[in-house]
């Protein structure tokens, strides 16, 4: 008897290897030389440098390793730079903050690349279990995150929260698995599923569409959309406000590449009714995050409610189901991930003294006592609102265009009415902070290097990108060409 | 190497704003002065384009055109015709007015208001030039953002936020359902050609089906018709004008406005012409609701900016019903009109700030008998309203007239509904200036009222010698647009006739 052991190559997953052990030499640091807080941050930092390196220079390769577990394509490795950049802006804007509450400890450290680590995985997983896998690492990391302060009552709801319903929509996914385990006779691989599921069509097919509804319903829960958003302002308001900014971008970036990858290319036979399911989900999506967002005075909750209706608008680049549509997504994602990262990044300038300040009105004025933060702040605002010239504008135009080439017309109008309800909460942001005399003198802000140089950059890209986009716009082209199913 | 005329009036402002921000927050008139001095210049580039314009060429000149997004058929592609040069001589006109005319009226946040006006005027030259359909939506939309700050932080501190966010999310409704028209267009264009572009002139040459035309003329329609603004959609616009500053008023009235009639004339009628024939009667009857609702409105109000505001509303219609008519003189009517309505109501709108800096108020009632106190203003008041009226000799006659000859080709009825605004404008008008300017001092306050610096006499001489140089002597203007017009009326004239019933447009089937 011989026992054949698949062959692998270590460069194919080089970035998560990077990042683990990164990961546990900064727990292997802190638990031998506590007091260098200092360090953590930029070993993070470098490893997740080398990470978007080594993914650089994985780039243009197409293929399987690990017994055809993991992916190696473009489109897995354009999410691990997303992925990479809002984990890395994350970093920049911790240390400061999380000093205050006297939290800076390597463990959050070690936290945020593991659950980097995970979401790469569930960007590259070409079988289920896989893909689960990386959905547990991510999110058991993140659990913890969301309870960081441990003394503060809301973070620790966040936690508990985020945990049990977690819990639970890993539950429907798993279900959702096993039954489309089921029905393609015994195989989870996203490529022989959707074979197998056309094939056995006329026997299996209730069986496929139960199976496909709870993974939906799994990934809804991940990506925040309604009705399984019920966790995210809450959750979002009570984490650490950089970890909220991490879960707002990385596990949507992630839970968005795994849930598109699973649509495309274990559904294609089937795009008829998850085109159908979502388009719904999409609308209510939309529709509930950006009316709830309106009536919202606490910035964080506001910017919750405003994640869930980019969630909506998401979905509709997924609907399209064709090569824009993924192209817009992916845009999407790191524009949002520029825009939103930035925005948090204000906001934990402006709350400081332990989170104080986080009523909206708590901006008035900010103006002109601070010109280049609200500046800096309003072209976020303007960003998420979807205005020209910047990436959210872009990003916006992308996603409508794929749904009218589609010839979902009528999303394309929900959803650019959305936006229009959209504008009416950034916009007041901007009222607040340019027509509204400041209420109690704000005090000096804290500028610190690590919050300002994520503010700039974020800020200059946001721009930059929206005023430019070709460059992305082509990279995100490269990287749907795996997707053959797509049109158009 | 031919100057790129058309890139530096857009981006002369742009660049203009990058020294501003350096600049020192409390030297306030410095910062006007160089403000001045940037428009000054945008002005004098103007001129050039004004002297070089080729008046017998009907098609696009200065044509710049350069890859944005190739992948997507997006570029930068501008260019100007008849249409656009008056459009953008006037905005290159008045603005240095504004600047001059925020000399004493602005104190607060100088800088940033500046930064405003110069992004503004930037946006603004960019919807005239633009010829792609992305690039104008572009342009089209980040012109909110300064004028909505305008609005907002300068304007009237009890309602400003107010208007300053009806005025925002109105415009977008409008402008986002445009987007989607935009995509569909651009997407149809591309099965049937194979060439996927934003290029306006390519899109031109495709006839579209009926039933497609119907749907997208409502689309770019109820962009534009917002913005000119007609009747029912013009709830935003005394809002805005009430609360903005003035110069803000002005250059909405002067400018921001004649965007709706401008998209009309350029993207509306021309890209879906059958459809355009088929709404004649629509939004003729709309444009003349509006001329004679504006006219009744203007008549009652106690405020004299809501008054204009109002007044605004009636010549805008006055616009829409020439250029619906589709004729030569209609459609040349209808730019001139767009003209003389951003001279004299500009300097409508800079008269009711004279007296505002004078009296901090601007209800009619607080007036009366100004014209003893302050000759030379009355003076002044007096020319610009009698403009306003359209009395013959001056520029408001030259284009009430043209529409309303260009429109009695077609409807005689529509003619002669459309001229009784004229004499509405004459009783609200005069009502106006007799209850402001004559009969006895009654308020004590007015008995010692200034009359007019010499800054503020700047500010209108101007405006003055084109109000009486259009009125006199049209055919300066009239030259300029008649070759694009000729053109314009022929492309259309090929689109007249189509016969369509509702029904079918909901089924689809007209084609």
């Amino acid at each position: 008897m011989t026992i054949s052991i698949p062959s692998f190559h270590l460069s194919s997953i080089g970035p998560w290897l990077t990042l683990s052990v990164a990961a546990i030499l900064i727990l292997l640091l802190d638990a031998f030389s506590r007091g260098k807080k200092g360090l953590y941050p930029i070993l993070s930092l470098l490893a997740l440098a080398v990470a978007a390196w080594q993914t650089y220079s994985l780039w243009g390769k197409v293929g399987v390793d690990f017994s055809r577990m993991v992916y190696l394509d473009n489109f897995a490795f354009y999410f691990y730079l997303i992925i990479i950049l809002g984990a890395a802006l994350t970093v920049l804007i911790s240390p400061q903050y999380l000093e205050e509450f006297g939290r800076n400890l390597g463990e959050y450290y070690a936290l945020l690349l593991f659950a980097t680590v995970g979401m790469m995985l569930m960007a590259a997983s070409a079988h289920l279990i896989m893909l689960f896998l990386g959905l547990e690492i991510m999110s058991i990391a993140v659990y913890v995150l969301a309870g960081l302060f441990r003394e503060d009552p809301k973070s620790n709801e966040a936690a508990m929260k985020y945990l049990v319903l977690g819990a639970f929509s890993s539950g429907f996914l798993l279900f959702g698995m096993a039954m489309l385990y089921g029905a393609a006779g015994g195989t989870l691989y996203l490529n022989e599923l959707a074979t197998k599921l056309g094939s056995m069509a006329a026997l299996t097919k209730p069986l496929t569409l139960l199976g496909l509804a709870l993974i939906i319903v799994g990934f809804g829960f991940k990506v925040a959309s309604v009705p399984f958003h019920m966790w995210t302002p809450d959750v979002y308001e009570g984490a650490p406000t950089n970890v909220t900014a991490f879960m707002a971008v990385g596990v949507k970036a992630a839970a968005f590449a795994a849930f598109a990858r699973v649509m495309f290319v274990a559904f294609p036979a089937f795009v008829m009714q998850w085109n159908m399911l979502l388009w719904v989900l999409a609308v209510a999506t939309m529709t509930l995050g950006n009316v709830v967002a309106i009536a919202q005075t606490n910035i964080k909750r506001m910017l919750a409610y405003s994640s869930i209706a980019h969630a909506g608008y998401l979905l509709v680049g997924l609907i399209a189901a064709n090569q824009l549509g993924a192209v817009s997504l992916l845009y999407y994602l790191l524009a949002y991930t520029l825009m939103n990262i930035g925005a948090f990044a204000v906001v934990i300038l402006v709350a400081r003294k332990k989170d104080s300040y986080l009523n909206i009105y708590d901006y008035a004025g900010l103006g002109f006592s601070q010109p280049g933060l609200a500046a800096v702040m309003s072209i976020f605002m303007f960003a998420l609102a979807g205005m020209p010239p910047t990436a959210g504008f872009v990003g916006k135009f992308y996603i409508f265009s794929a749904a009218v080439q589609a010839g979902y017309i009528w999303l394309a109008i929900l959803g650019v009415m959305n936006s229009l309800v959209s504008v009416y909460y950034y916009l007041r942001i901007t009222v607040i902070m340019y027509m509204r005399p400041a209420e109690a003198e704000l005090g000096p802000i804290p500028y610190n290097y690590g919050l300002t140089t994520a503010m700039v950059l974020t800020a200059v890209a946001v721009l930059a990108i929206g005023i430019f986009p070709g460059f992305f716009y082509d990279m995100a082209v490269t990287s749907v060409k795996i997707f053959p199913g797509l049109t158009g | 190497m031919q100057l790129p005329i058309l890139s530096v009036l857009v981006f002369l402002p742009l660049v203009g704003i990058v020294p501003l921000l350096f600049m020192d927050q409390k030297k306030d008139k410095v910062m006007k002065g160089y403000t001045l001095a940037v428009s000054l210049v945008e002005f004098l580039v103007s001129l050039r384009l004004w002297f070089d314009f080729n008046d017998a060429i009907p098609t696009m000149q200065f044509v710049e055109r350069y890859n944005w997004l190739p992948q997507y058929g997006i570029s930068y592609f501008v260019g100007v015709d008849g249409f656009s040069l008056l459009l953008i001589m006037l905005t290159t006109f008045i603005t240095p007015i504004c600047v001059v005319a925020t000399w004493e009226d602005v104190q607060y946040r100088v800088k940033e208001f500046m930064i405003c006006l110069l992004a503004l005027m930037a946006g603004m030259i960019g919807v005239f030039v633009a010829l792609d359909l992305f690039l104008f939506y572009v342009f089209w939309e980040v012109m909110l953002i300064p004028m909505y700050l305008l609005i907002g932080v300068w304007g009237n501190p009890a309602r400003r936020v107010y208007a300053a966010i009806k005025f925002f999310l109105y415009t977008m409704f409008g402008s986002l359902l445009m987007l989607v028209a935009i995509l569909v267009l651009y997407f149809h264009y591309g099965k049937v050609t194979g060439t996927y572009t934003f290029d306006l002139l390519k899109m031109y040459g495709l006839t579209l089906p009926f039933h497609m035309q119907f749907w997208m003329f409502l689309a770019f329609g109820l962009a534009f018709a917002i913005k000119v603004p007609m009747f029912p959609f013009h709830t935003w616009l005394p809002d805005a004008h009430t609360e903005a500053p003035t110069v803000g008023s002005v250059i909405l009235a002067a400018v921001l406005l004649k965007m709706g009639t401008y998209g009309f004339l350029r993207f509306n009628m021309p890209l879906f012409p059958q459809a355009a024939y088929y709404f004649v009667p629509l939004f003729s009857i709309l444009a003349i609701i509006g001329i004679v609702y504006g006219a009744l409105v203007s008549m009652v109000q106690k405020d004299l900016k809501r008054l204009v505001a109002f007044s605004s509303v009636s010549h805008l219609g006055f616009v829409m019903l020439g250029l619906f008519s589709y004729t030569m003189q209609g459609v040349q009517g209808g730019i001139i009109q767009m003209i003389n309505h951003g001279l004299s109501t500009g300097a409508l709108f800079l008269i009711v700030g004279c007296i505002y800096e004078r009296r901090h108020t601007r209800m009619i009632a607080d007036f009366g008998g100004l014209s003893a106190v302050m000759p030379v203003f009355a003076t002044i008041f007096m020319i610009v309203t009698l403009s306003s009226i359209g009395l013959p000799g001056l520029n408001g006659f030259v284009g009430e007239f043209l529409i309303l000859v260009g429109t009695f080709k077609v409807s005689p009825v529509y003619a002669a509904i459309g001229a009784t605004g004229v004499i509405f404008a004459a009783c609200y008008m005069l009502w106006m200036f007799q209850r402001v300017m004559f009969m006895e001092v009654t308020n004590e306050k007015n008995k010692n009222l200034k009359d007019l610096s010499l800054r503020e006499i700047a500010l209108f001489v101007p405006i003055l010698v084109f109000i009486v140089w259009i009125g006199v002597y049209p055919s300066t203007f009239l030259d300029k647009t008649k070759a694009t017009t000729a053109h314009f009326i022929s492309m259309m004239e090929k689109a007249k006739g189509v016969q369509v019933t509702l029904s079918q447009v909901f089924k689809g089937e007209a084609k």
